[in-house]
This record gives C-alpha cells, sequence and structure tokens, in this order.
C-alpha cells in the first residue's frame, strides 16, 4: 500500500508541475497586465505542435525543446504586438471575448497546417526507460524527467522575479503599473517580456506534455480549465500562489480519482460507488476552489496590491 | 366518364416530366467534416469519395451527385442538415452521419420523411432494436459488437481477472457493458474517467495494484491515444495484455507510435482481408491518398457501393420503396468484408476478426486480422425488433 501512495503522490506531484508551468505565465499575464488571456491554451497546444515540427526537422528531442522555446517567445511577442496590446485598457469581458476568439482561430490554423490527425511526439531515448522505486515498482522515467524540469524552471523563475532588476519591475508592475511608468520605465518592453515568458512557459509544458498527450486540435483548452482554477486558488498575479494552487489541484485530483472508489466502496454498493466516486473526483477540484473562495476569496497567496 | 379520362390523362402528363427529370440518382450525406470529431468525418469521406470515383461517379450506371454536409459532431446542425436534404434537395439516400449522438437526431426526420437512411459508422442499440425502422440500415455493425467480440476472444483465451476501463458516457458504458455480456471471468475493476481527463496516471497505478491477467479498455480518439502512450510508458503493455474496442483505429495508429505494437482489438474488417472487394478498394485507396486505409473509409466506401448495387437491381427505378428496400437488403456487391447479409433489423450478419498492431513490410503501423473470432456475429438487439 505505502508503494501505491507514493507513486500516486508522484503523479499528483507532477501534474502539478505541468499545471504549474502554464499558470505561472497566466497568472504572471493577469497581474502585471491585468489580461485574461483565455488563448494561454492555445500557446500551450502551439508548443506541442511546434516540438512535433522540429522533432521531424532535427529527429532530437532536446534540440526540438530548445528551438520550440524560441519559437513560442517569438508566437508570445507577436501575438502581445499585434492584439494583446491593445486590449489592456478594455474591460475584462471585452478581453475574454477577443482571445475566445484566438482560440477559434488557432484550433483551425492548426489544422490547416498539420491536418485533422492527431501528432505523434516522442519519449527522448534518454528518459525512455524507468526509475526503481521501493525494489520492483518502475515509475516512468519520463515523468521523473517533468517534474525535474517543473521545478528547475520554477526555481529560476522565482529567482528572476526576486532576485533581477526586470523581476523587480515585473512585480512593481504588477503592483502598481502607472507608478511604474510614470517613474520613466518602458513599461511596453515589460508587457511584451512577461507576455513572452508567460509564453516560453506554455510552450514549455506543451513539449513536456507532448509525448504523454494527445497532440491535437482543442488540447489547450482541456488544460487551460484546470489552469485557470489554479490561479483563481493561488491568487490572482502570484506565482508562489501558482505554484501551491498547481499542488493543490493536482494532489487533489490524482489522489481523489486514485482513492475516492475505494473509500466510497466501504460505505455503498460497488455499482453505485463505481458510478459516484469517479464522478465526485472530477468535481473535487471545483469544490476545493469553491470552498478556498468561499472563505479567502482573494486566494491563498495573493499578491499585495496598494 | 369523359372526365375521368381526361383527368387520367392529365394527371398521367404531369407525371411524365417528373420521370423524364429523374437522370441523376441524388445521395446526401452528413459527416462530421470540421470540428473535434472531423478525423473520422474526413476519412468517411475520403472512402466515399473515392467509391465515387471508382463508379465513374454513378451508381447504378446511372449519374450520381454527392452533397455533403458538415455536422460538426453537433445534432442540432445534424438535424438542420438532415431536414435540408430530405426536404430541399429530395436526395434519393441519406448516407451518415459519423457519430451515434448526431444519429440518434436525424434518425427520425429521416425515416419519417421516407428517405432511405444509410450508416457508414453509427449503430446506437436501441435503433437496432426496438426502434428499427424500414427504413433505416446499419452497415457496419451494431456498436456493441466489438466489445463483444473482444470480450469473446478473452474468455476463450483463458483469462480469468480483466481490468476495465472506459470514458464516462454513453457509448462509454455501452461498450463496456458488451464486453461483460460474453467475458465470464472477474471483473477487478470498472472505472469510468471523465471525457477530458487527459492524464491516467492515477488510474494505471490502480491496475497495477490489483493485479488482474488483462486490461480491456474502449477510449475512441485522443483519448485512446493518450491512455496506449501512457500505458506503455508506465511499463504495463508488458507484464499485462492490453485489449481494446474503438480505441485502435488507422486514424490515431501514427499518433500513438510504437507503444501501440502488440496491442489487441476486435473488429469486422482488417486491411489484410484477402477477398476481391477488398483487395480493390486498399490498392485504390493507397494509389488515391497515399496511406493504409481505415475501417472508417472501409465502412463508407462499403455504404456507396451498397447503395451502387441496389440501384441497379432496381433498374435506376426508385419510386417503389418496398422494391428498393429489398435490393438494399439483398446485399448484392463485393463488400470489402467478403461475405455480407443484412439481419431482419437491418444490421450486419459478419464474421468478427483479432486484430493485432504490427509493421508493415513499408515500416507502417497497421492493424491486421489474426484470425476469426465470431463467426457470423448476430447483435444483441436483434430479438427486440419487430421487423
Amino acid at each position: 500500500m505505502p508503494a501505491v501512495l507514493v507513486e500516486q503522490l508522484l503523479n499528483g506531484f507532477q501534474l502539478g508541475i505541468l499545471l504549474f508551468l502554464i499558470a505561472a505565465g497566466l497568472t504572471l499575464i493577469f497581474g502585471v497586465m491585468q489580461f485574461i488571456n483565455l488563448a494561454h491554451g492555445s500557446l500551450f497546444m502551439f508548443g506541442a505542435y511546434f516540438s512535433v515540427a522540429f522533432q521531424q526537422l532535427t529527429g532530437t528531442f532536446w534540440l526540438a525543446l530548445l528551438l520550440t522555446l524560441g519559437a513560442s517567445f517569438l508566437l508570445g511577442l507577436v501575438f502581445e504586438l499585434a492584439l494583446a496590446r491593445r486590449l489592456y485598457d478594455r474591460n475584462h469581458l471585452e478581453q475574454i471575448l477577443v482571445t475566445f476568439g484566438v482560440i477559434l482561430f488557432a484550433n483551425d490554423l492548426v489544422v490547416l497546417i498539420w491536418g485533422f490527425e492527431p501528432q505523434f511526439s516522442g519519449i527522448p531515448d534518454l528518459l525512455n526507460g524507468h526509475v526503481a522505486l521501493f525494489g520492483d515498482v518502475g515509475y516512468p522515467a519520463y515523468r521523473i524527467g517533468i517534474i525535474v524540469a517543473g521545478l528547475a524552471v520554477a526555481g529560476a523563475l522565482y529567482l528572476f522575479v526576486a532576485h533581477t532588476r526586470i523581476g523587480m519591475l515585473i512585480r512593481a508592475g504588477a503592483t502598481n503599473r502607472e507608478m511604474v511608468a510614470l517613474m520613466g520605465v518602458n513599461i511596453k518592453l515589460i508587457y511584451a517580456v512577461v507576455f513572452g515568458l508567460g509564453a516560453v512557459l506554455a510552450g514549455f509544458a506543451g513539449t513536456l506534455a507532448g509525448p504523454i498527450v494527445s497532440v491535437q486540435a482543442g488540447m489547450g483548452e482541456r488544460i487551460l480549465i484546470l489552469a485557470f482554477v489554479v490561479i483563481v486558488i493561488g491568487g490572482l498575479g502570484s506565482v508562489k500562489g501558482a505554484f501551491l494552487g498547481a499542488m493543490i489541484v493536482g494532489g487533489i485530483d490524482t489522489l481523489g480519482r486514485a482513492f475516492l472508489r475505494d473509500v466510497m466502496d466501504l460505505v455503498m454498493p460497488v455499482a453505485a460507488a463505481s458510478q459516484a466516486g469517479p464522478a465526485i473526483a472530477s468535481m473535487l477540484t471545483y469544490l476545493i476552489m469553491a470552498v478556498i473562495l468561499f472563505f479567502r476569496p482573494q486566494g491563498l497567496l495573493p499578491v499585495k496590491t496598494r | 366518364m369523359l372526365k375521368f379520362i381526361m383527368a387520367t390523362a392529365v394527371s398521367v402528363g404531369l407525371a411524365m416530366p417528373a420521370v423524364a427529370q429523374e437522370t441523376k440518382i441524388q445521395v446526401g450525406l452528413i459527416f462530421s467534416l470540421s470540428g473535434s470529431g472531423a478525423v473520422l468525418g474526413q476519412e468517411m469521406k475520403r472512402g466515399t469519395d473515392l467509391a465515387f470515383e471508382l463508379l465513374d461517379g454513378k451508381l447504378g450506371g446511372i449519374q450520381a451527385e454527392f452533397i455533403y454536409e458538415d455536422d460538426q459532431q453537433k445534432p442540432e446542425l445534424g438535424i438542420q442538415a438532415a431536414n435540408k436534404l430530405v426536404r430541399s434537395d429530395r436526395v434519393d439516400f441519406v448516407v451518415g452521419p459519423s457519430y451515434s449522438n448526431v444519429m440518434m437526431a436525424i434518425h427520425g426526420p429521416v425515416t419519417r420523411s421516407k428517405t432511405f437512411l444509410l450508416s457508414p459508422n453509427p449503430a446506437p442499440a436501441p435503433l437496432a432494436g426496438a426502434e428499427c425502422d424500414p427504413f433505416y440500415f446499419a452497415t457496419p455493425f451494431q456498436n456493441d459488437q466489438t466489445s463483444e467480440a473482444i470480450g469473446q476472444y478473452v474468455n476463450d483465451q483463458g483469462f480469468k481477472s480483466v481490468y476495465i476501463l472506459g470514458p464516462n458516457y454513453q457509448a462509454g458504458r455501452d461498450f463496456l457493458a458488451g464486453f461483460k455480456r460474453y467475458f465470464e471471468g472477474e471483473i477487478v475493476g470498472e472505472v469510468y474517467t471523465p471525457l477530458d481527463q487527459t492524464d491516467f496516471s492515477a488510474e494505471l497505478t490502480k491496475v497495477r495494484a490489483s493485479n488482474p491477467d488483462a486490461v480491456f479498455v474502449a477510449y475512441p480518439g485522443g483519448l485512446g491515444i493518450q491512455f496506449v502512450k501512457q500505458y506503455e510508458q508506465a511499463g504495463l503493455k508488458d507484464q499485462l495484455p492490453l485489449f481494446t474496442a474503438f480505441t485502435v483505429n488507422g486514424s490515431v495508429l501514427p499518433a500513438m507510435g510504437e507503444a501501440a505494437l502488440g496491442v489487441k482489438s476486435a473488429s469486422h474488417w482488417a486491411v489484410n482481408l484477402d477477398n476481391p472487394g477488398n483487395k480493390r478498394f486498399v490498392e485504390a485507396f493507397e494509389a488515391k491518398y497515399g496511406s493504409v486505409p481505415s475501417e472508417f473509409a472501409a465502412q463508407a466506401y462499403d455504404v456507396i457501393m451498397l447503395i451502387d448495387s441496389a440501384v441497379a437491381a432496381t433498374g435506376g427505378n426508385l419510386d417503389d420503396p418496398d422494391a428498393v428496400r429489398a435490393a438494399i437488403k439483398a446485399a448484392n456487391f463485393e463488400s470489402v468484408r467478403g461475405e455480407f447479409t443484412f439481419n431482419n433489423n437491418h444490421h450486419p450478419i459478419q464474421d468478427y476478426y483479432l486484430l493485432n498492431v504490427s509493421k508493415d513490410d513499408q515500416g507502417r503501423l497497421v492493424q491486421l486480422s489474426e484470425g476469426v473470432i465470431i463467426e457470423d456475429f448476430v447483435d444483441n438487439y436483434a430479438k427486440d425488433c419487430k421487423m
């Protein structure tokens, strides 16, 4: 039993890491620019598709990963310059409307370029194996790789935001952007950098997720909903909150799916538990979000604003 | 008396031009050509386009016109398309749709207009049993048969305990129910996952912990890709045989990659079936599209060939629905499945094969038949149909 528990915790942790990578960019963009970017899932999708294309071009996963990061950054910049920039002063509803349109556009664009069929994204040979935990239980090396990569990125992001000048400007912009602009900082450049950074994080998540999920049009929307739950739980604009929220959502979702049915088996007939267990497990994340919002509407680790 | 003769003459006179204008056979095809379900719809269109080309654009020797409509996998759009085809275009046959949810919506409107509806893929249970209709034909199979056949196979192979998983919607429940109907061993675990779930790591950990003899899943589309890839990554594929229904097919195999090797499924058709109809179809498909056909293209192709034989049998005269029905039911054509007969409920009686994923001599992933599981398989609902 303990081995199963450890494995499930690892599963939850890995799901959380993936969610964090997407949520971090999303929350930064909202925190600094007050911009709700529904199309963030599309950036995730493009990351996966780019990595597929570069893998086919170069034949290696690692080079494709680097190229994808660059391509995602460029995509983010283009998106910011062409579209997002014009929407910062608009109200949130208009931002939602426009970025929703971008989702539809992106899904059709992807089909236009790559076709309807789901694409194949491969695991690099280095990670194509198992790591032994507790003797004979083998955990997929690739998922360990995701955890390691995600933690590294989380650490790098923290250092960037907390200990560099640009990071300081970003945090200042999240707290009070008018003041930052008045102090002579090129706030437009900051915005572009933040957007590009968010796109890179989403693209990185897309590359990592590619080998495990189905690379097809619309793959961003499913994970986007969870990402929004994460940033709402964690606090809009807070990267630390995104990390905590991601761990909570990833953990609850996984452990709920893993154990809820067995728990319910103890108190109700098997057939009923079989139906109710998975249903409640999928509701659990939203229930938790509702409860947290009820007691602490600003999120668990909110950014202090003046 | 004179009035009677005049009335008859006028009616005959009016009827004549109508017959003279009937120079084209019109077929309305409702497929999911865009949206999330487009992979299937587009593959079906490839099958019907190929049939159109091989028949020189003629059905039964008469010039034919195909009118394609896109239902985007949405029932309300399917109804709109069906109404347009049967009411304003007044087509002679409706082929479609791609998915069961749309089928349940358009079945009524099409059959009530007394237009023949031939399904190239969905064959939901209600329409095979109590709600069977003289104007409805399901050419591929009945939805439950695929998982029933694999259940039979798993049973015959002596597996005593199986863990089964599927998506949490009507078709998912039907697929798993079909498996349980024919598998007589122990069901160690039965799990229904949400339709938008992308990560199966929790479920796979549980599967491993339960220690079954085998695993059965029915995960269509992207869900299947994710499950099979993650199944292999978890190291389960070598230890636990994986049996599937509706999970592995031609359109998702490239995305699954080598993770799909050795995954078994049941089907009424395989690309290597040795009969003249299939050989002709596979060769022509590869020549035209450069890829291995999937069963969706094969089924859609078969429907057109069936219509062609029915029109030929009635000599192009589609005015008598009973004659047309008899001609369709006779199924006197070279199906890609070889021998082909319809049951009383207008669903096929056919052989079911075990399919295994391997590589062909060009290194492409294909599903090849390894033998018959059930011969002349009759579906579970035929007895409920009063026809």
